[in-house]
């Protein structure tokens, strides 16, 4: 019986083989170039798992940006971005499917790891990719051809220490560190170096990893006198940990990086919570100019909550992708080498404005330079800190 | 007292774990298998619950009872569509199945609630007490859980041991066959533990989220296998090992944390458990199994 | 001529047929493959997925010999695999500064990471002498979190000077032409891909070797001796707890070359990759494929890893079909109707289509 069982699999098998390759096989000989109408974005996030909400924050962020170009009837965008599940053994495979699908730029991927995993397979390859959101300095050090759009991890990490030395926010901090996350850890280490520069003292760092991120021990910080608590990390444990020093009546100053975007935003929250927080962020969705208000009401209307950095992060890399293109005189039946060839040249000379960022421009290593901004919740709205 | 207030917060931790536990150990006790489902069925409680205080605004009692209900059913479901097919089949089958109806949940979830974190509201907060001058103050949150956790341990070895149904369900997982024969319904045996164990997971799922608020849909993975660690380690299928098992790996995680390291607080927690099954192989309350050629 | 007839018949005999037959697949899934590179008609999708396939294959033929020979449930073969993942990347960074050339780099890499991940096991075997079912499951899930734990915690260099470790922080202090292998929480960076479709064929082939004469020599009868009833096979002589170490110790030493395998082939992989789900997905691969059917394993690991790429076109959807899928095939493999009609239309198929000779 089993081995009827093992034929009928591996039928089965052959079947979704077949599949998978006539899939592939039908763009096959455009895996290098794509001679069609519309030039092809390819690119990677978590859209299932724990980390999902950042994947599709870009990927909704991105498509806002695809469809608004794709209606000033120029040049035309196709945009596909799979689920990597962030997993790097996974964002292979995506990046693989990509190369079928006959990508001609890249968004790279949402998060770091998988990022890390595929940034020399572009480089060989010779695709133009700008991760929105993977902050790891690492990333763009595997080539030239791959840029970012977000903050690198020590630029949050030094700008937090400074702004918190220059307004006297208090001496005293303590850490909440995510171990096993490389965003979290490296914000954190440029932090305690900035913050020895400028005269704050950290005393006292707690690391947990995702598998005990329930339990906060608020208390530690509280008996080491802690006047600020800096949270390098995501808002969901952000949430958790304002929480915990709250409900033992401890009421430190509470800073945060970019990941914080997106706190106020989850269903049932108690603004209050988090009056008086700093945090860093490109992108506020409460910013009066129209882009800004535009973006966030088709954001809204298609997820049905207000965007958050990721997502102007994944609307600004097609729209800085598609001034380069524009710019270089790119046409669609270009092959990749060609649009490629175009989005180098033109990105030492870019000036992009946009969601995250005025007067943007990009260095020879690939990394954005933008000023990271800081700003507070005053009742319950983001107010820019001066 | 710095250590009091840490060992408190380490009860709080394990009364969840412990209630969890207790579903993991009464299935396996009748059904003998590891439902990897049990974690997920949290998380629905936990949305349900959401749902009830935040949009509906039910009041506490009423949001609670009502993600009982949708636990409860969804056990029963799950006991029903997925489980009871394989009651001849191998261990094996059973646990891949479980894991399977684990990544369903989790992805439905995601589907139908998005991936965006949800706060769940305040619900227990009535200040605090100060015991020794003020020193240690403890919140009445933390009593509640503490004294659910304890009410239902109690009720639920009262129910097994006094009651009819109960002593339907200890001979269920003494030998399925002879009781059977005894003219004892299995399958509502089963359904039955199916139900309690959900209805403890909707009662776990609103304490764990009163305490550390963020509903996403994999909340239940982790407290899951925690939970599933704490019964082994008090001895799976003992109601008080669950209990014993649940505070033990509460308090040693918060502890390990605090005065140890919190960069290896989990090598340490499952250090302990391999230890302890080292001395004892069947868990702190297991019972001796002798085989028989 | 007559003995090559003699040699055919020997190795389709009943005895050798399904060594044979799990062999024949794998060669010739591996003709058929390097056939469809060469002449390019293949997708670079499918490409992606070889390597990463041929090291679930082979730990889960390693778990399958745990499982389906000693009839111990492990949950914990992510952590071999992590074991064998981490020391091959040092391993394969260290030697490449002695050696040039790739595939000796690679098997000294492999060798490293088994023999690394073997250690693991036989200090985890101490503890599984003393437990059954349940409770070893549980130890070895613990000890796959513990592994894991640890590594996300390690920093390893390589300098001019050797190698320098160091736990928690990296205060490796290397000199400048030092290279940082294992990050912490950032996890390995290779330098250097270096494994190939090939080197996971031969491993497969090589696993399959073992594990067939293992378990077809007199010390293969012993385990399953062991497995049948433990308590018969002590009081014929057979040592219980040795065999159960051998085979632990054998299982986790393949394992840790399916990680060597798997981490060579990425450029870089994170510690939080080999997690508690990892475990699982492999118990998945074993278990649908039929439990000491090492051909059904390959056939099994094969689909299931190609099922959710094939998916991919479903997207919102795609996980949800998986979870549905693998609930039907349980449930159809262990459903009596099912099976009774299917064995029905085999017995059928089988008169139309008469064998010519019987055996």
């Amino acid at each position: 019986m089993k081995k009827l069982l093992v034929v009928l699999l591996s039928v089965l098998c052959v079947l979704s083989l077949a599949g998978c390759s006539g899939g592939g096989s039908g763009d096959d000989n455009t895996g290098t170039g794509d001679g069609g109408t519309v030039v092809k974005i390819g690119g990677s996030g978590p859209l299932t798992g724990p980390a999902a909400q950042y994947g599709i924050a870009v990927k909704t962020g991105a498509e806002i940006a695809v469809e608004e170009i794709n209606a000033l009837g120029g040049l035309q965008f196709e945009l596909n971005i799979l689920d990597d599940e962030h997993d790097g053994e996974k964002a292979v495979n995506c990046y693989a499917q990509l190369t079928d699908w006959g990508m001609d730029v890249s968004m790279l991927c949402v998060t770091t790891g998988p990022s890390l995993a595929v940034a020399d397979m572009y480089q060989e390859d010779g695709v133009f990719a700008m991760t929105p959101s993977g902050s790891s300095p690492d990333i763009i050090a595997k080539g030239d051809h791959i840029f970012r759009m977000c903050f690198a991890d020590p630029e949050q990490g030094v700008a937090a220490a400074d702004y918190m030395a220059e307004k006297g926010l208090g001496t005293k901090v303590f850490i909440f560190t995510k171990s096993d996350d490389e965003y979290s850890t490296g914000v954190a280490a440029s932090f305690k170096n900035e913050a020895a520069a400028k005269g704050l003292e950290v005393v006292g760092e707690y690391l947990f990893t995702s598998d005990n991120a329930t339990d906060f021990p608020a208390a530690q910080a509280q008996e080491a006198g802690a006047e600020i608590v800096f949270l390098p990390l995501y808002y969901e444990d952000d949430t958790k940990i304002i929480k915990a020093c709250q409900d033992l009546g401890y009421n430190p100053v509470f800073f945060g990086v970019d990941g914080f975007d997106g706190a106020l935003e989850q269903e049932g929250v108690d603004v209050a919570m988090f009056e008086g927080v700093y945090y860093l962020t490109p992108f506020a969705y409460s910013a009066p100019d129209e882009a800004t208000q535009s973006f966030t009401a088709k954001f809204n209307a298609k997820l049905g909550n207000n965007p958050n950095q990721f997502a102007a992060d994944g609307y600004d890399v097609v729209y800085a992708i598609y001034n380069a293109l524009t710019a270089g005189g790119a046409t669609a039946d270009m092959t990749t080498e060609e649009l490629n060839a175009i989005m180098m040249e033109q990105f030492k000379t870019l000036n992009y404005s946009g969601l995250t960022g005025e007067g943007m421009t990009w260095d020879a290593s690939g990394a954005v330079v933008k000023a990271p901004l800081v700003f507070r919740i005053e009742s319950g709205a983001l107010v820019a800190a001066d | 007292m710095k250590f009091l207030s840490y060992l408190i917060s380490g009860i709080r931790l394990g009364s969840i774990y412990a209630i969890i536990a207790l579903g993991y150990t009464m299935v396996y006790g009748i059904a003998k298998m590891l439902n990897f489902a049990h974690g997920d069925v949290i998380m629905i409680g936990a949305y349900v619950a959401f749902f009830a205080l935040y949009r509906a605004g039910f009041p506490l009692v009423a949001a609670l009872l009502a993600s009982v209900a949708v636990c409860t059913i969804l056990g029963i479901t799950i006991e029903k569509l997925a489980y009871k097919p394989l009651r001849s089949a191998t261990s094996l089958a059973v646990l891949i199945t479980a894991i399977g109806v684990s990544y369903f949940l989790q992805n439905a979830a995601l589907l139908l609630w998005g991936s965006t974190s949800k706060i769940f509201p305040t619900i227990l907060d009535y200040g605090f007490i100060e015991l020794f001058g003020g020193e240690l103050k403890i919140s009445y949150q933390i009593l509640i859980t503490i004294a659910t956790c304890i009410v239902i341990m109690v009720c639920l070895t009262l129910f097994v041991n006094k009651t009819r149904m109960g002593k339907a369900m200890r001979a269920c997982s003494e030998d399925k066959d002879a009781a059977r024969l005894m003219g004892i319904n299995v399958n509502s045996v089963i359904s039955l533990t199916f139900a309690i164990g959900s209805g403890l997971a909707a009662v776990a799922s609103v304490l764990l989220c009163a305490t550390y608020p963020t509903v996403t849909p994999t909340l239940g993975s982790m407290p899951g296998i925690k939970a599933f660690t704490a019964a082994v380690l008090g001895g799976i299928g003992s109601i008080p090992g669950a209990f014993l098992g649940g505070l033990l790996l509460g308090i040693i995680e918060v502890i390990a944390k605090v005065y140890i390291s919190s960069e290896l607080t989990d090598a340490i927690v499952f250090s302990v458990l391999v230890l302890v099954l080292l001395f004892k192989p069947t868990g702190l309350l297991g019972r001796k199994t002798s085989e028989k050629v | 001529m007559k003995k090559i007839t003699e040699m055919l018949k020997k190795v389709f005999s009943k005895k050798y047929r399904q060594r044979t037959v799990s062999y024949l697949i794998v060669v010739l899934a591996y003709l058929i493959i390097e056939t469809a590179i060469k002449t390019g008609s293949i997708s670079n999708t499918i490409k992606s997925l070889l390597v990463p396939t041929c090291s679930y294959i082979v730990a889960a033929l390693a778990l399958n010999l745990l499982i389906g020979y000693l009839g111990d449930l492990c949950l914990g073969q992510a952590g071999f695999m992590a074991v064998g993942a981490f020391f091959g990347a040092v391993a394969s960074v260290f030697f490449s500064r002695f050696i040039s050339g790739d595939v000796p780099v690679l098997i000294l890499a492999i060798i490293v990471g088994g023999i690394a991940a073997g250690l693991c096991g036989a200090l985890i075997g101490i503890p599984v002498l003393k437990l059954q079912g349940d409770y070893l499951a549980i130890v070895t899930l613990a000890f796959c979190q513990i592994i894991k734990t640890l590594l996300l915690n390690l920093y390893v260099g390589i300098d001019s000077k050797g190698l320098h470790f160091s736990f928690i922080t990296d205060n490796t202090n290397m000199d400048p032409d030092g290279i940082l292998v294992i990050k912490g929480a950032i996890g390995a960076n290779v330098t250097k891909k270096l494994s190939s479709f090939t080197a996971g064929i031969l491993l497969i082939l090589f696993a399959l070797f073992i594990i067939h004469n293992l378990i077809n020599s007199k010390h293969g009868r012993a385990i399953q001796a062991c497995r049948d009833n433990k308590i018969a096979a002590s009081s014929v002589g057979i040592s219980v707890s040795r065999y159960k170490l051998l085979v632990f110790v054998i299982s986790a030493v393949l394992t840790g070359m399916a990680g060597t395998l798997y981490g060579l082939g990425f450029s870089s992989f994170k510690a939080s990759k080999f997690d508690f789900n990892l475990s699982i997905l492999i118990l998945v691969y074993v278990v649908l494929g039929g439990l000491g059917n090492m051909t059904g394993t390959i056939i099994s690991t094969t689909l299931l890893l190609v099922i959710p790429e094939a998916l991919r076109a479903f997207n919102d959807y795609r996980m949800i079909i998986y979870s549905i899928v693998l609930i039907a095939v349980m449930l159809i493999s262990n459903n009596a109707m099912i099976m009774y009609y299917l064995k029905q239309f085999k017995d059928h198929l089988k008169k139309m289509f008469p064998k010519r000779r019987t055996e």
